[in-house]
């Protein structure tokens, strides 16, 4: 009977292994899985034991903290209510956390690997370890000017975005969504409460919980003929180029004439190209589109971020909010050959082209930084919870989408659409401020899309650079958004920026 | 019966060779694995209240004082009835009762109010109630030490025993729902608030039994055999038995829906069985029948329901737990959330939310703890049940009666199937079913009856270590010798 009893407990051992093997799977390979499951509320609690860190913008924090007596230990707080909702984003209990809150979440929480050393000491001190603050690279001014700015606009559009950005180094000044919301509702501990809060922004007329400034892509109007500007320039066209401009400009194939905003602008059959942006030739950028081709427009665009499905603009070494790709569409026939019609529109604009705010601002301080594309960024420093530094942005240049020489060629273009053109409502007293407006045509709607994209430069050093949209505004949308624009630079440089 | 009984309890025919015993009584040994054993679990509770309470209350180790007081009388009995018995089967036993202990008392901390944590009382709670059990868990193994002085005397009773095993069984089955059903599973006797779980005792009972008969009837059921795919299968007629506790087993699967239990029985037998009659036939054929039934109630659940369903709800619930994660697979979901959220080393005693995982202080024990002591805790008390399991074994192995050997090889075996059924169950490895988790879950009818498997298995290794005196001496010069009427005592007192 040995024999038998022996392999009985070799049956033992191999059911006992089984059992080991599954723990392992369980508790080693799937433990990421199961810790961090959306039904695993442990995580939750142990989360909130803690002080989550600070965000923070010049010594005021945006987003903190505060004890409660509740099972929840800390309530997220938003001081600045709405103003920064579309940056920070919320945290909740059980909703999907967002913005810079879902970003930086290991960091504010206190579990990144960064924080490693804090936790392993207060593993002797006994002392339950906060998380790290993040400061975001914001001006409070420039913010603020933006918000009001959009809000207060005279024509009537009810949604809108506003962003600006260091064109030296891609940190973002201002960033702005309209309409926004109040996030602090949405980070109630009563979770039923924060749901109901948060079907109600839903189902709220112009979507508040649409992020604007990254999340929605709309046709840029004029503000897209700058890469034409741009491709053409590097294509040996000087500005000074004498282009076939007209009062109306039908394609060679087919389409509705391509008109002038105005019967005043560029009348004439030619005019220099520098003449065709100032005034936003229309029938002149068409025709010009049509005469570079689908290809090199298209590889402009591409060069300055559009089709950039990877983009997020947060921390520089990790995640940050995802910016939805600008788009120039195909531009070609269903079978792939030209499409002179389509290109004619897209050169203006229209057709299929599709820009966020963000693109728009990262064009405008492209064209400001000499040619160089930086990457665009929030987090400006991550501090430790004994407010020690931890990591401080480094910019990075993404790429040279155009030469020095057809950036300062263009700025000079664009500074004249605003000292002479139809960005006049964006000057600064003391400083050069380039740009260009766009009105844009979406769908039936009789009310267009108004744009700005622009830049402020002092010494021939940019400062800012911003893009303003007003959705489906009245007549005029684009200069007020030049207006907004120039208040919200003044903004940056009032709050010393640039320097 | 043409085969004498006398020598089927002999050695001889078992093949062995008389072993050279180790004659040393080990008690030292035993002694200093004990008081490292609760030197642990006061460092557990230290570590509890310290993650806790932020601060060790000064009778922080009343409770595992306690424990250990029992443990050490225990320790105190076994020196003087079974001083040879194995060293390491009271330590490691003690080590896992200990440390349920404490942790079910950190179970009812965590559901007290703050306010109410630092001074819980010691007697309170599932806790306090452990502890209880514990001491009287640890007098009935003493008092079973006490009375079966030679664990040959059991085999006298058998015929008792196996009929007490089968109406403990039944009772929960019989009984109507409301006296008997907890979570689905009909496996209780509810009185007056008072729960007890017949099944526990009824494995004792059973195993002695099957031992019993099995040591007559092995001769019969591994000789008389047709060859079939060079495997020697019985002949039809002597199939009746395993047959008769295949349908108990599945009866139980049925009326009581509980699939481990089932399982835990007819893996007991088949495996009491195998070891009987060396067959491997047995063991094919006792797999073929185990799957075969579990697969005809899982088909029936899907297309007859009634009484299958249950167990073809839990199959379906172990497919995919997060299907229904808030209501059917709310249990194994929480489980399996908790021993991930405690990964490889835990949030530490204490630094958990166990109490997130519904019964967690009974058959969710091991995901609670999981939660705590990461997958090194768990494996190391995986590592403890191995030992007492293999030590059971090894009694068996050692000791020189065949009824000896079966009711240790049982006993030892059917506490390791326990511990997969229902660690595998918690885990996710097979279908959860309602089984206490030995020596951990909390609960009185568990402890007790695995406490006394524990005293039976240290009176068999105690017979196996035991030093050979008087007749017993002659062994070794003549191996069918004297011992034939040693060990024949007992069978013919039930012949008659």
């Amino acid at each position: 009977m040995n024999g038998p009893l022996r392999r009985a407990g070799v049956v033992v051992m191999i059911l006992f292994g089984l059992l080991f093997a599954n723990l392992n799977w369980v508790q080693g390979y799937k433990a990421d899985e199961y810790r961090n499951s959306d039904f695993n509320a442990r995580v939750q609690v142990a989360e909130y034991e803690r002080a989550r860190g600070v965000i923070e913008v010049g010594g005021r924090a945006l987003a903190e903290s505060k004890l409660t007596t509740g099972e929840l230990k800390y309530l997220r707080t938003y001081p600045f209510k709405s103003q920064f909702a579309h940056v920070l984003g919320y945290k909740p209990v059980n909703l999907a956390a967002t913005g810079i809150e879902k970003a930086e979440n290991e960091f504010l929480a206190g579990t990144s690997d960064r924080l490693f050393g804090d936790r392993f000491r207060d593993m002797f001190t006994g002392e339950e370890t906060a998380g790290g603050n993040v400061v975001l690279s914001l001006s409070l001014r420039a913010q603020d000017a933006a918000i009001k700015g959009l809000a207060g606009n005279d024509v009537d559009s009810t949604r809108g975005a506003a962003v600006a950005i260091n064109p030296k180094t891609g940190a973002v000044q201002a960033f702005a969504s309209m309409p926004s919301f109040d996030p602090n509702p949405l980070v109630s501990h009563d979770t039923n409460a924060a749901e109901a809060a948060y079907n109600q922004l839903e189902k709220a007329k112009d979507g508040p919980l649409k992020n604007r400034v990254v999340g929605e892509v709309l046709p840029p109007g004029s503000t897209f003929k700058v890469i034409d500007a741009a491709a053409a320039l590097e294509s040996g066209i000087t500005p000074q180029t004498n282009i076939p401009a007209g009062p109306t400009y039908t394609a060679p194939t087919s389409g509705t004439p391509i008109r002038n905003a105005a019967a005043s602008i560029c009348p004439e059959s030619q005019v220099t190209l520098a003449e065709a942006l100032r005034e936003s030739c229309n029938t002149g950028f068409a025709q010009l589109a049509v005469e570079l081709g689908a290809a090199k427009i298209k590889e402009k665009a591409r060069a300055f971020g559009f089709e950039d499905e990877s983009l997020t603009v947060g921390n520089l070494d990790g995640s940050g909010l995802p910016v939805a790709a600008s788009r120039t569409g195909t531009i070609q026939n269903p079978d792939g050959g030209d499409d002179p019609a389509a290109l004619a529109q897209s050169g203006i604009g229209q057709n299929n082209v599709r820009m966020t705010p963000l693109q728009g601002a990262m064009i405008a301080a492209t064209v400001a930084n000499g040619g160089e594309r930086m990457r665009p960024y929030l987090v400006q420093q991550l501090l430790g919870p004994d407010r020690r530094t931890i990591s401080t942005a480094s910019p990075k240049k993404i790429n040279n989408p155009i030469s020095a020489t057809v950036a300062g060629q263009l700025q000079d273009m664009m500074v004249s659409v605003v000292e002479g053109g139809t960005g006049r409502n964006a000057r600064i007293n003391g400083y050069t401020v380039g740009g260009k407006t766009g009105t844009a045509q979406d769908g039936n709607d009789p009310n267009d899309h108004g744009w700005f994209i622009g830049f402020v430069l002092k010494d021939g050093e940019p400062i800012s650079a911003v893009c303003v949209l007003l959705e489906r505004g009245a007549a005029g949308g684009s200069a007020e958004a030049a207006k907004i624009g120039g208040d919200i630079m003044e903004a940056v440089i009032a709050d010393g920026g640039g320097n | 019966m043409t085969a004498p009984t006398a020598p089927a309890a002999s050695p001889a025919v078992t093949g062995e060779m008389p072993r050279i015993r180790m004659s040393k009584s080990r008690r030292n040994a035993e002694l200093g694995l004990l008081i490292f054993a609760m030197a642990l679990i006061t460092a557990y509770a230290a570590t509890v209240e310290a993650t806790m309470l932020d601060a060790v209350t000064p009778d922080f180790w009343i409770p595992a004082a306690l424990v250990s007081m029992v443990f050490l009388g225990l320790h105190i009995v076994i020196r003087f009835l079974a001083p040879y018995a194995d060293p390491a089967l009271v330590p490691a036993v003690a080590l896992i009762n200990g440390l349920g202990v404490g942790f079910l008392r950190r179970i009812d901390m965590a559901r007290a109010d703050a306010a109410d944590r630092a001074n819980f009382p010691i007697f309170a709670g599932d806790g306090g109630r452990q502890l209880a059990w514990t001491l009287l868990a640890a007098i009935m193994a003493a008092g079973l030490l006490i009375i079966v002085r030679d664990h040959r005397i059991v085999s006298r009773y058998a015929y008792t025993l196996g009929l007490v095993g089968i109406v403990l069984v039944m009772i929960p089955a019989v009984l109507p729902s409301r006296y008997s059903e907890i979570n689905g599973a009909k496996l209780w006797i509810l009185i007056g608030g008072f729960s007890i779980q017949p099944g526990e005792f009824a494995k004792l009972a059973l195993v002695s039994f099957f031992a019993y008969y099995l040591v007559r009837k092995r001769e019969v059921l591994s000789l008389a055999s047709r060859r079939f795919l060079g495997i020697d299968f019985p002949r039809g007629r002597d199939l009746g038995p395993v047959v008769a506790v295949w349908l108990l087993s599945l009866l139980v699967l049925v009326f009581e829906k509980d699939l481990g239990t089932a399982l835990l029985y007819f893996g007991m037998f088949v495996v009491i069985l195998y070891v009987a009659t060396e067959r491997v036939s047995w063991l094919i054929i006792g797999l073929l029948l185990f799957f075969g039934g579990a697969t005809l109630a899982y088909s029936l659940g899907a297309s007859v329901g009634g009484p299958f369903a249950n167990f073809y709800d839990r199959v379906q619930i172990w497919q995919d737990p997060f299907a229904d994660p808030y209501d059917a697979g709310f249990q194994p979901v929480q489980s399996l959330l908790g021993l991930g959220t405690g990964g490889l080393f835990g949030a530490g005693p204490g630094g958990g939310q166990p109490t997130k995982v519904p019964d967690v202080e009974d058959d969710f024990i091991f995901a609670g703890l999981g939660e705590e002591i990461g997958l090194f805790g768990l494996s190391a008390f995986l590592v403890l049940y191995l030992l007492i399991v293999e030590r059971g074994l090894r009694a068996g192995i050692a000791v020189r009666d065949s009824f000896g050997k079966l009711l240790a090889g049982g006993l030892a075996f059917t506490l390791g199937l326990q511990v997969f059924v229902i660690v595998g169950g918690v885990s996710g490895l097979i279908p959860l079913t309602g089984q206490t988790t030995p020596f951990l879950s909390a609960g009185g009818s568990s402890l007790m009856a695995n406490w006394l498997i524990i005293a039976m298995l240290l009176r068999i290794s105690d017979a196996a270590g035991r030093p050979m005196t008087g007749s017993a001496s002659a062994q070794g010069d003549g191996p069918a010798g004297p011992p034939v009427k040693l060990h024949g005592a007992p069978t013919e007192v039930i012949r008659s």
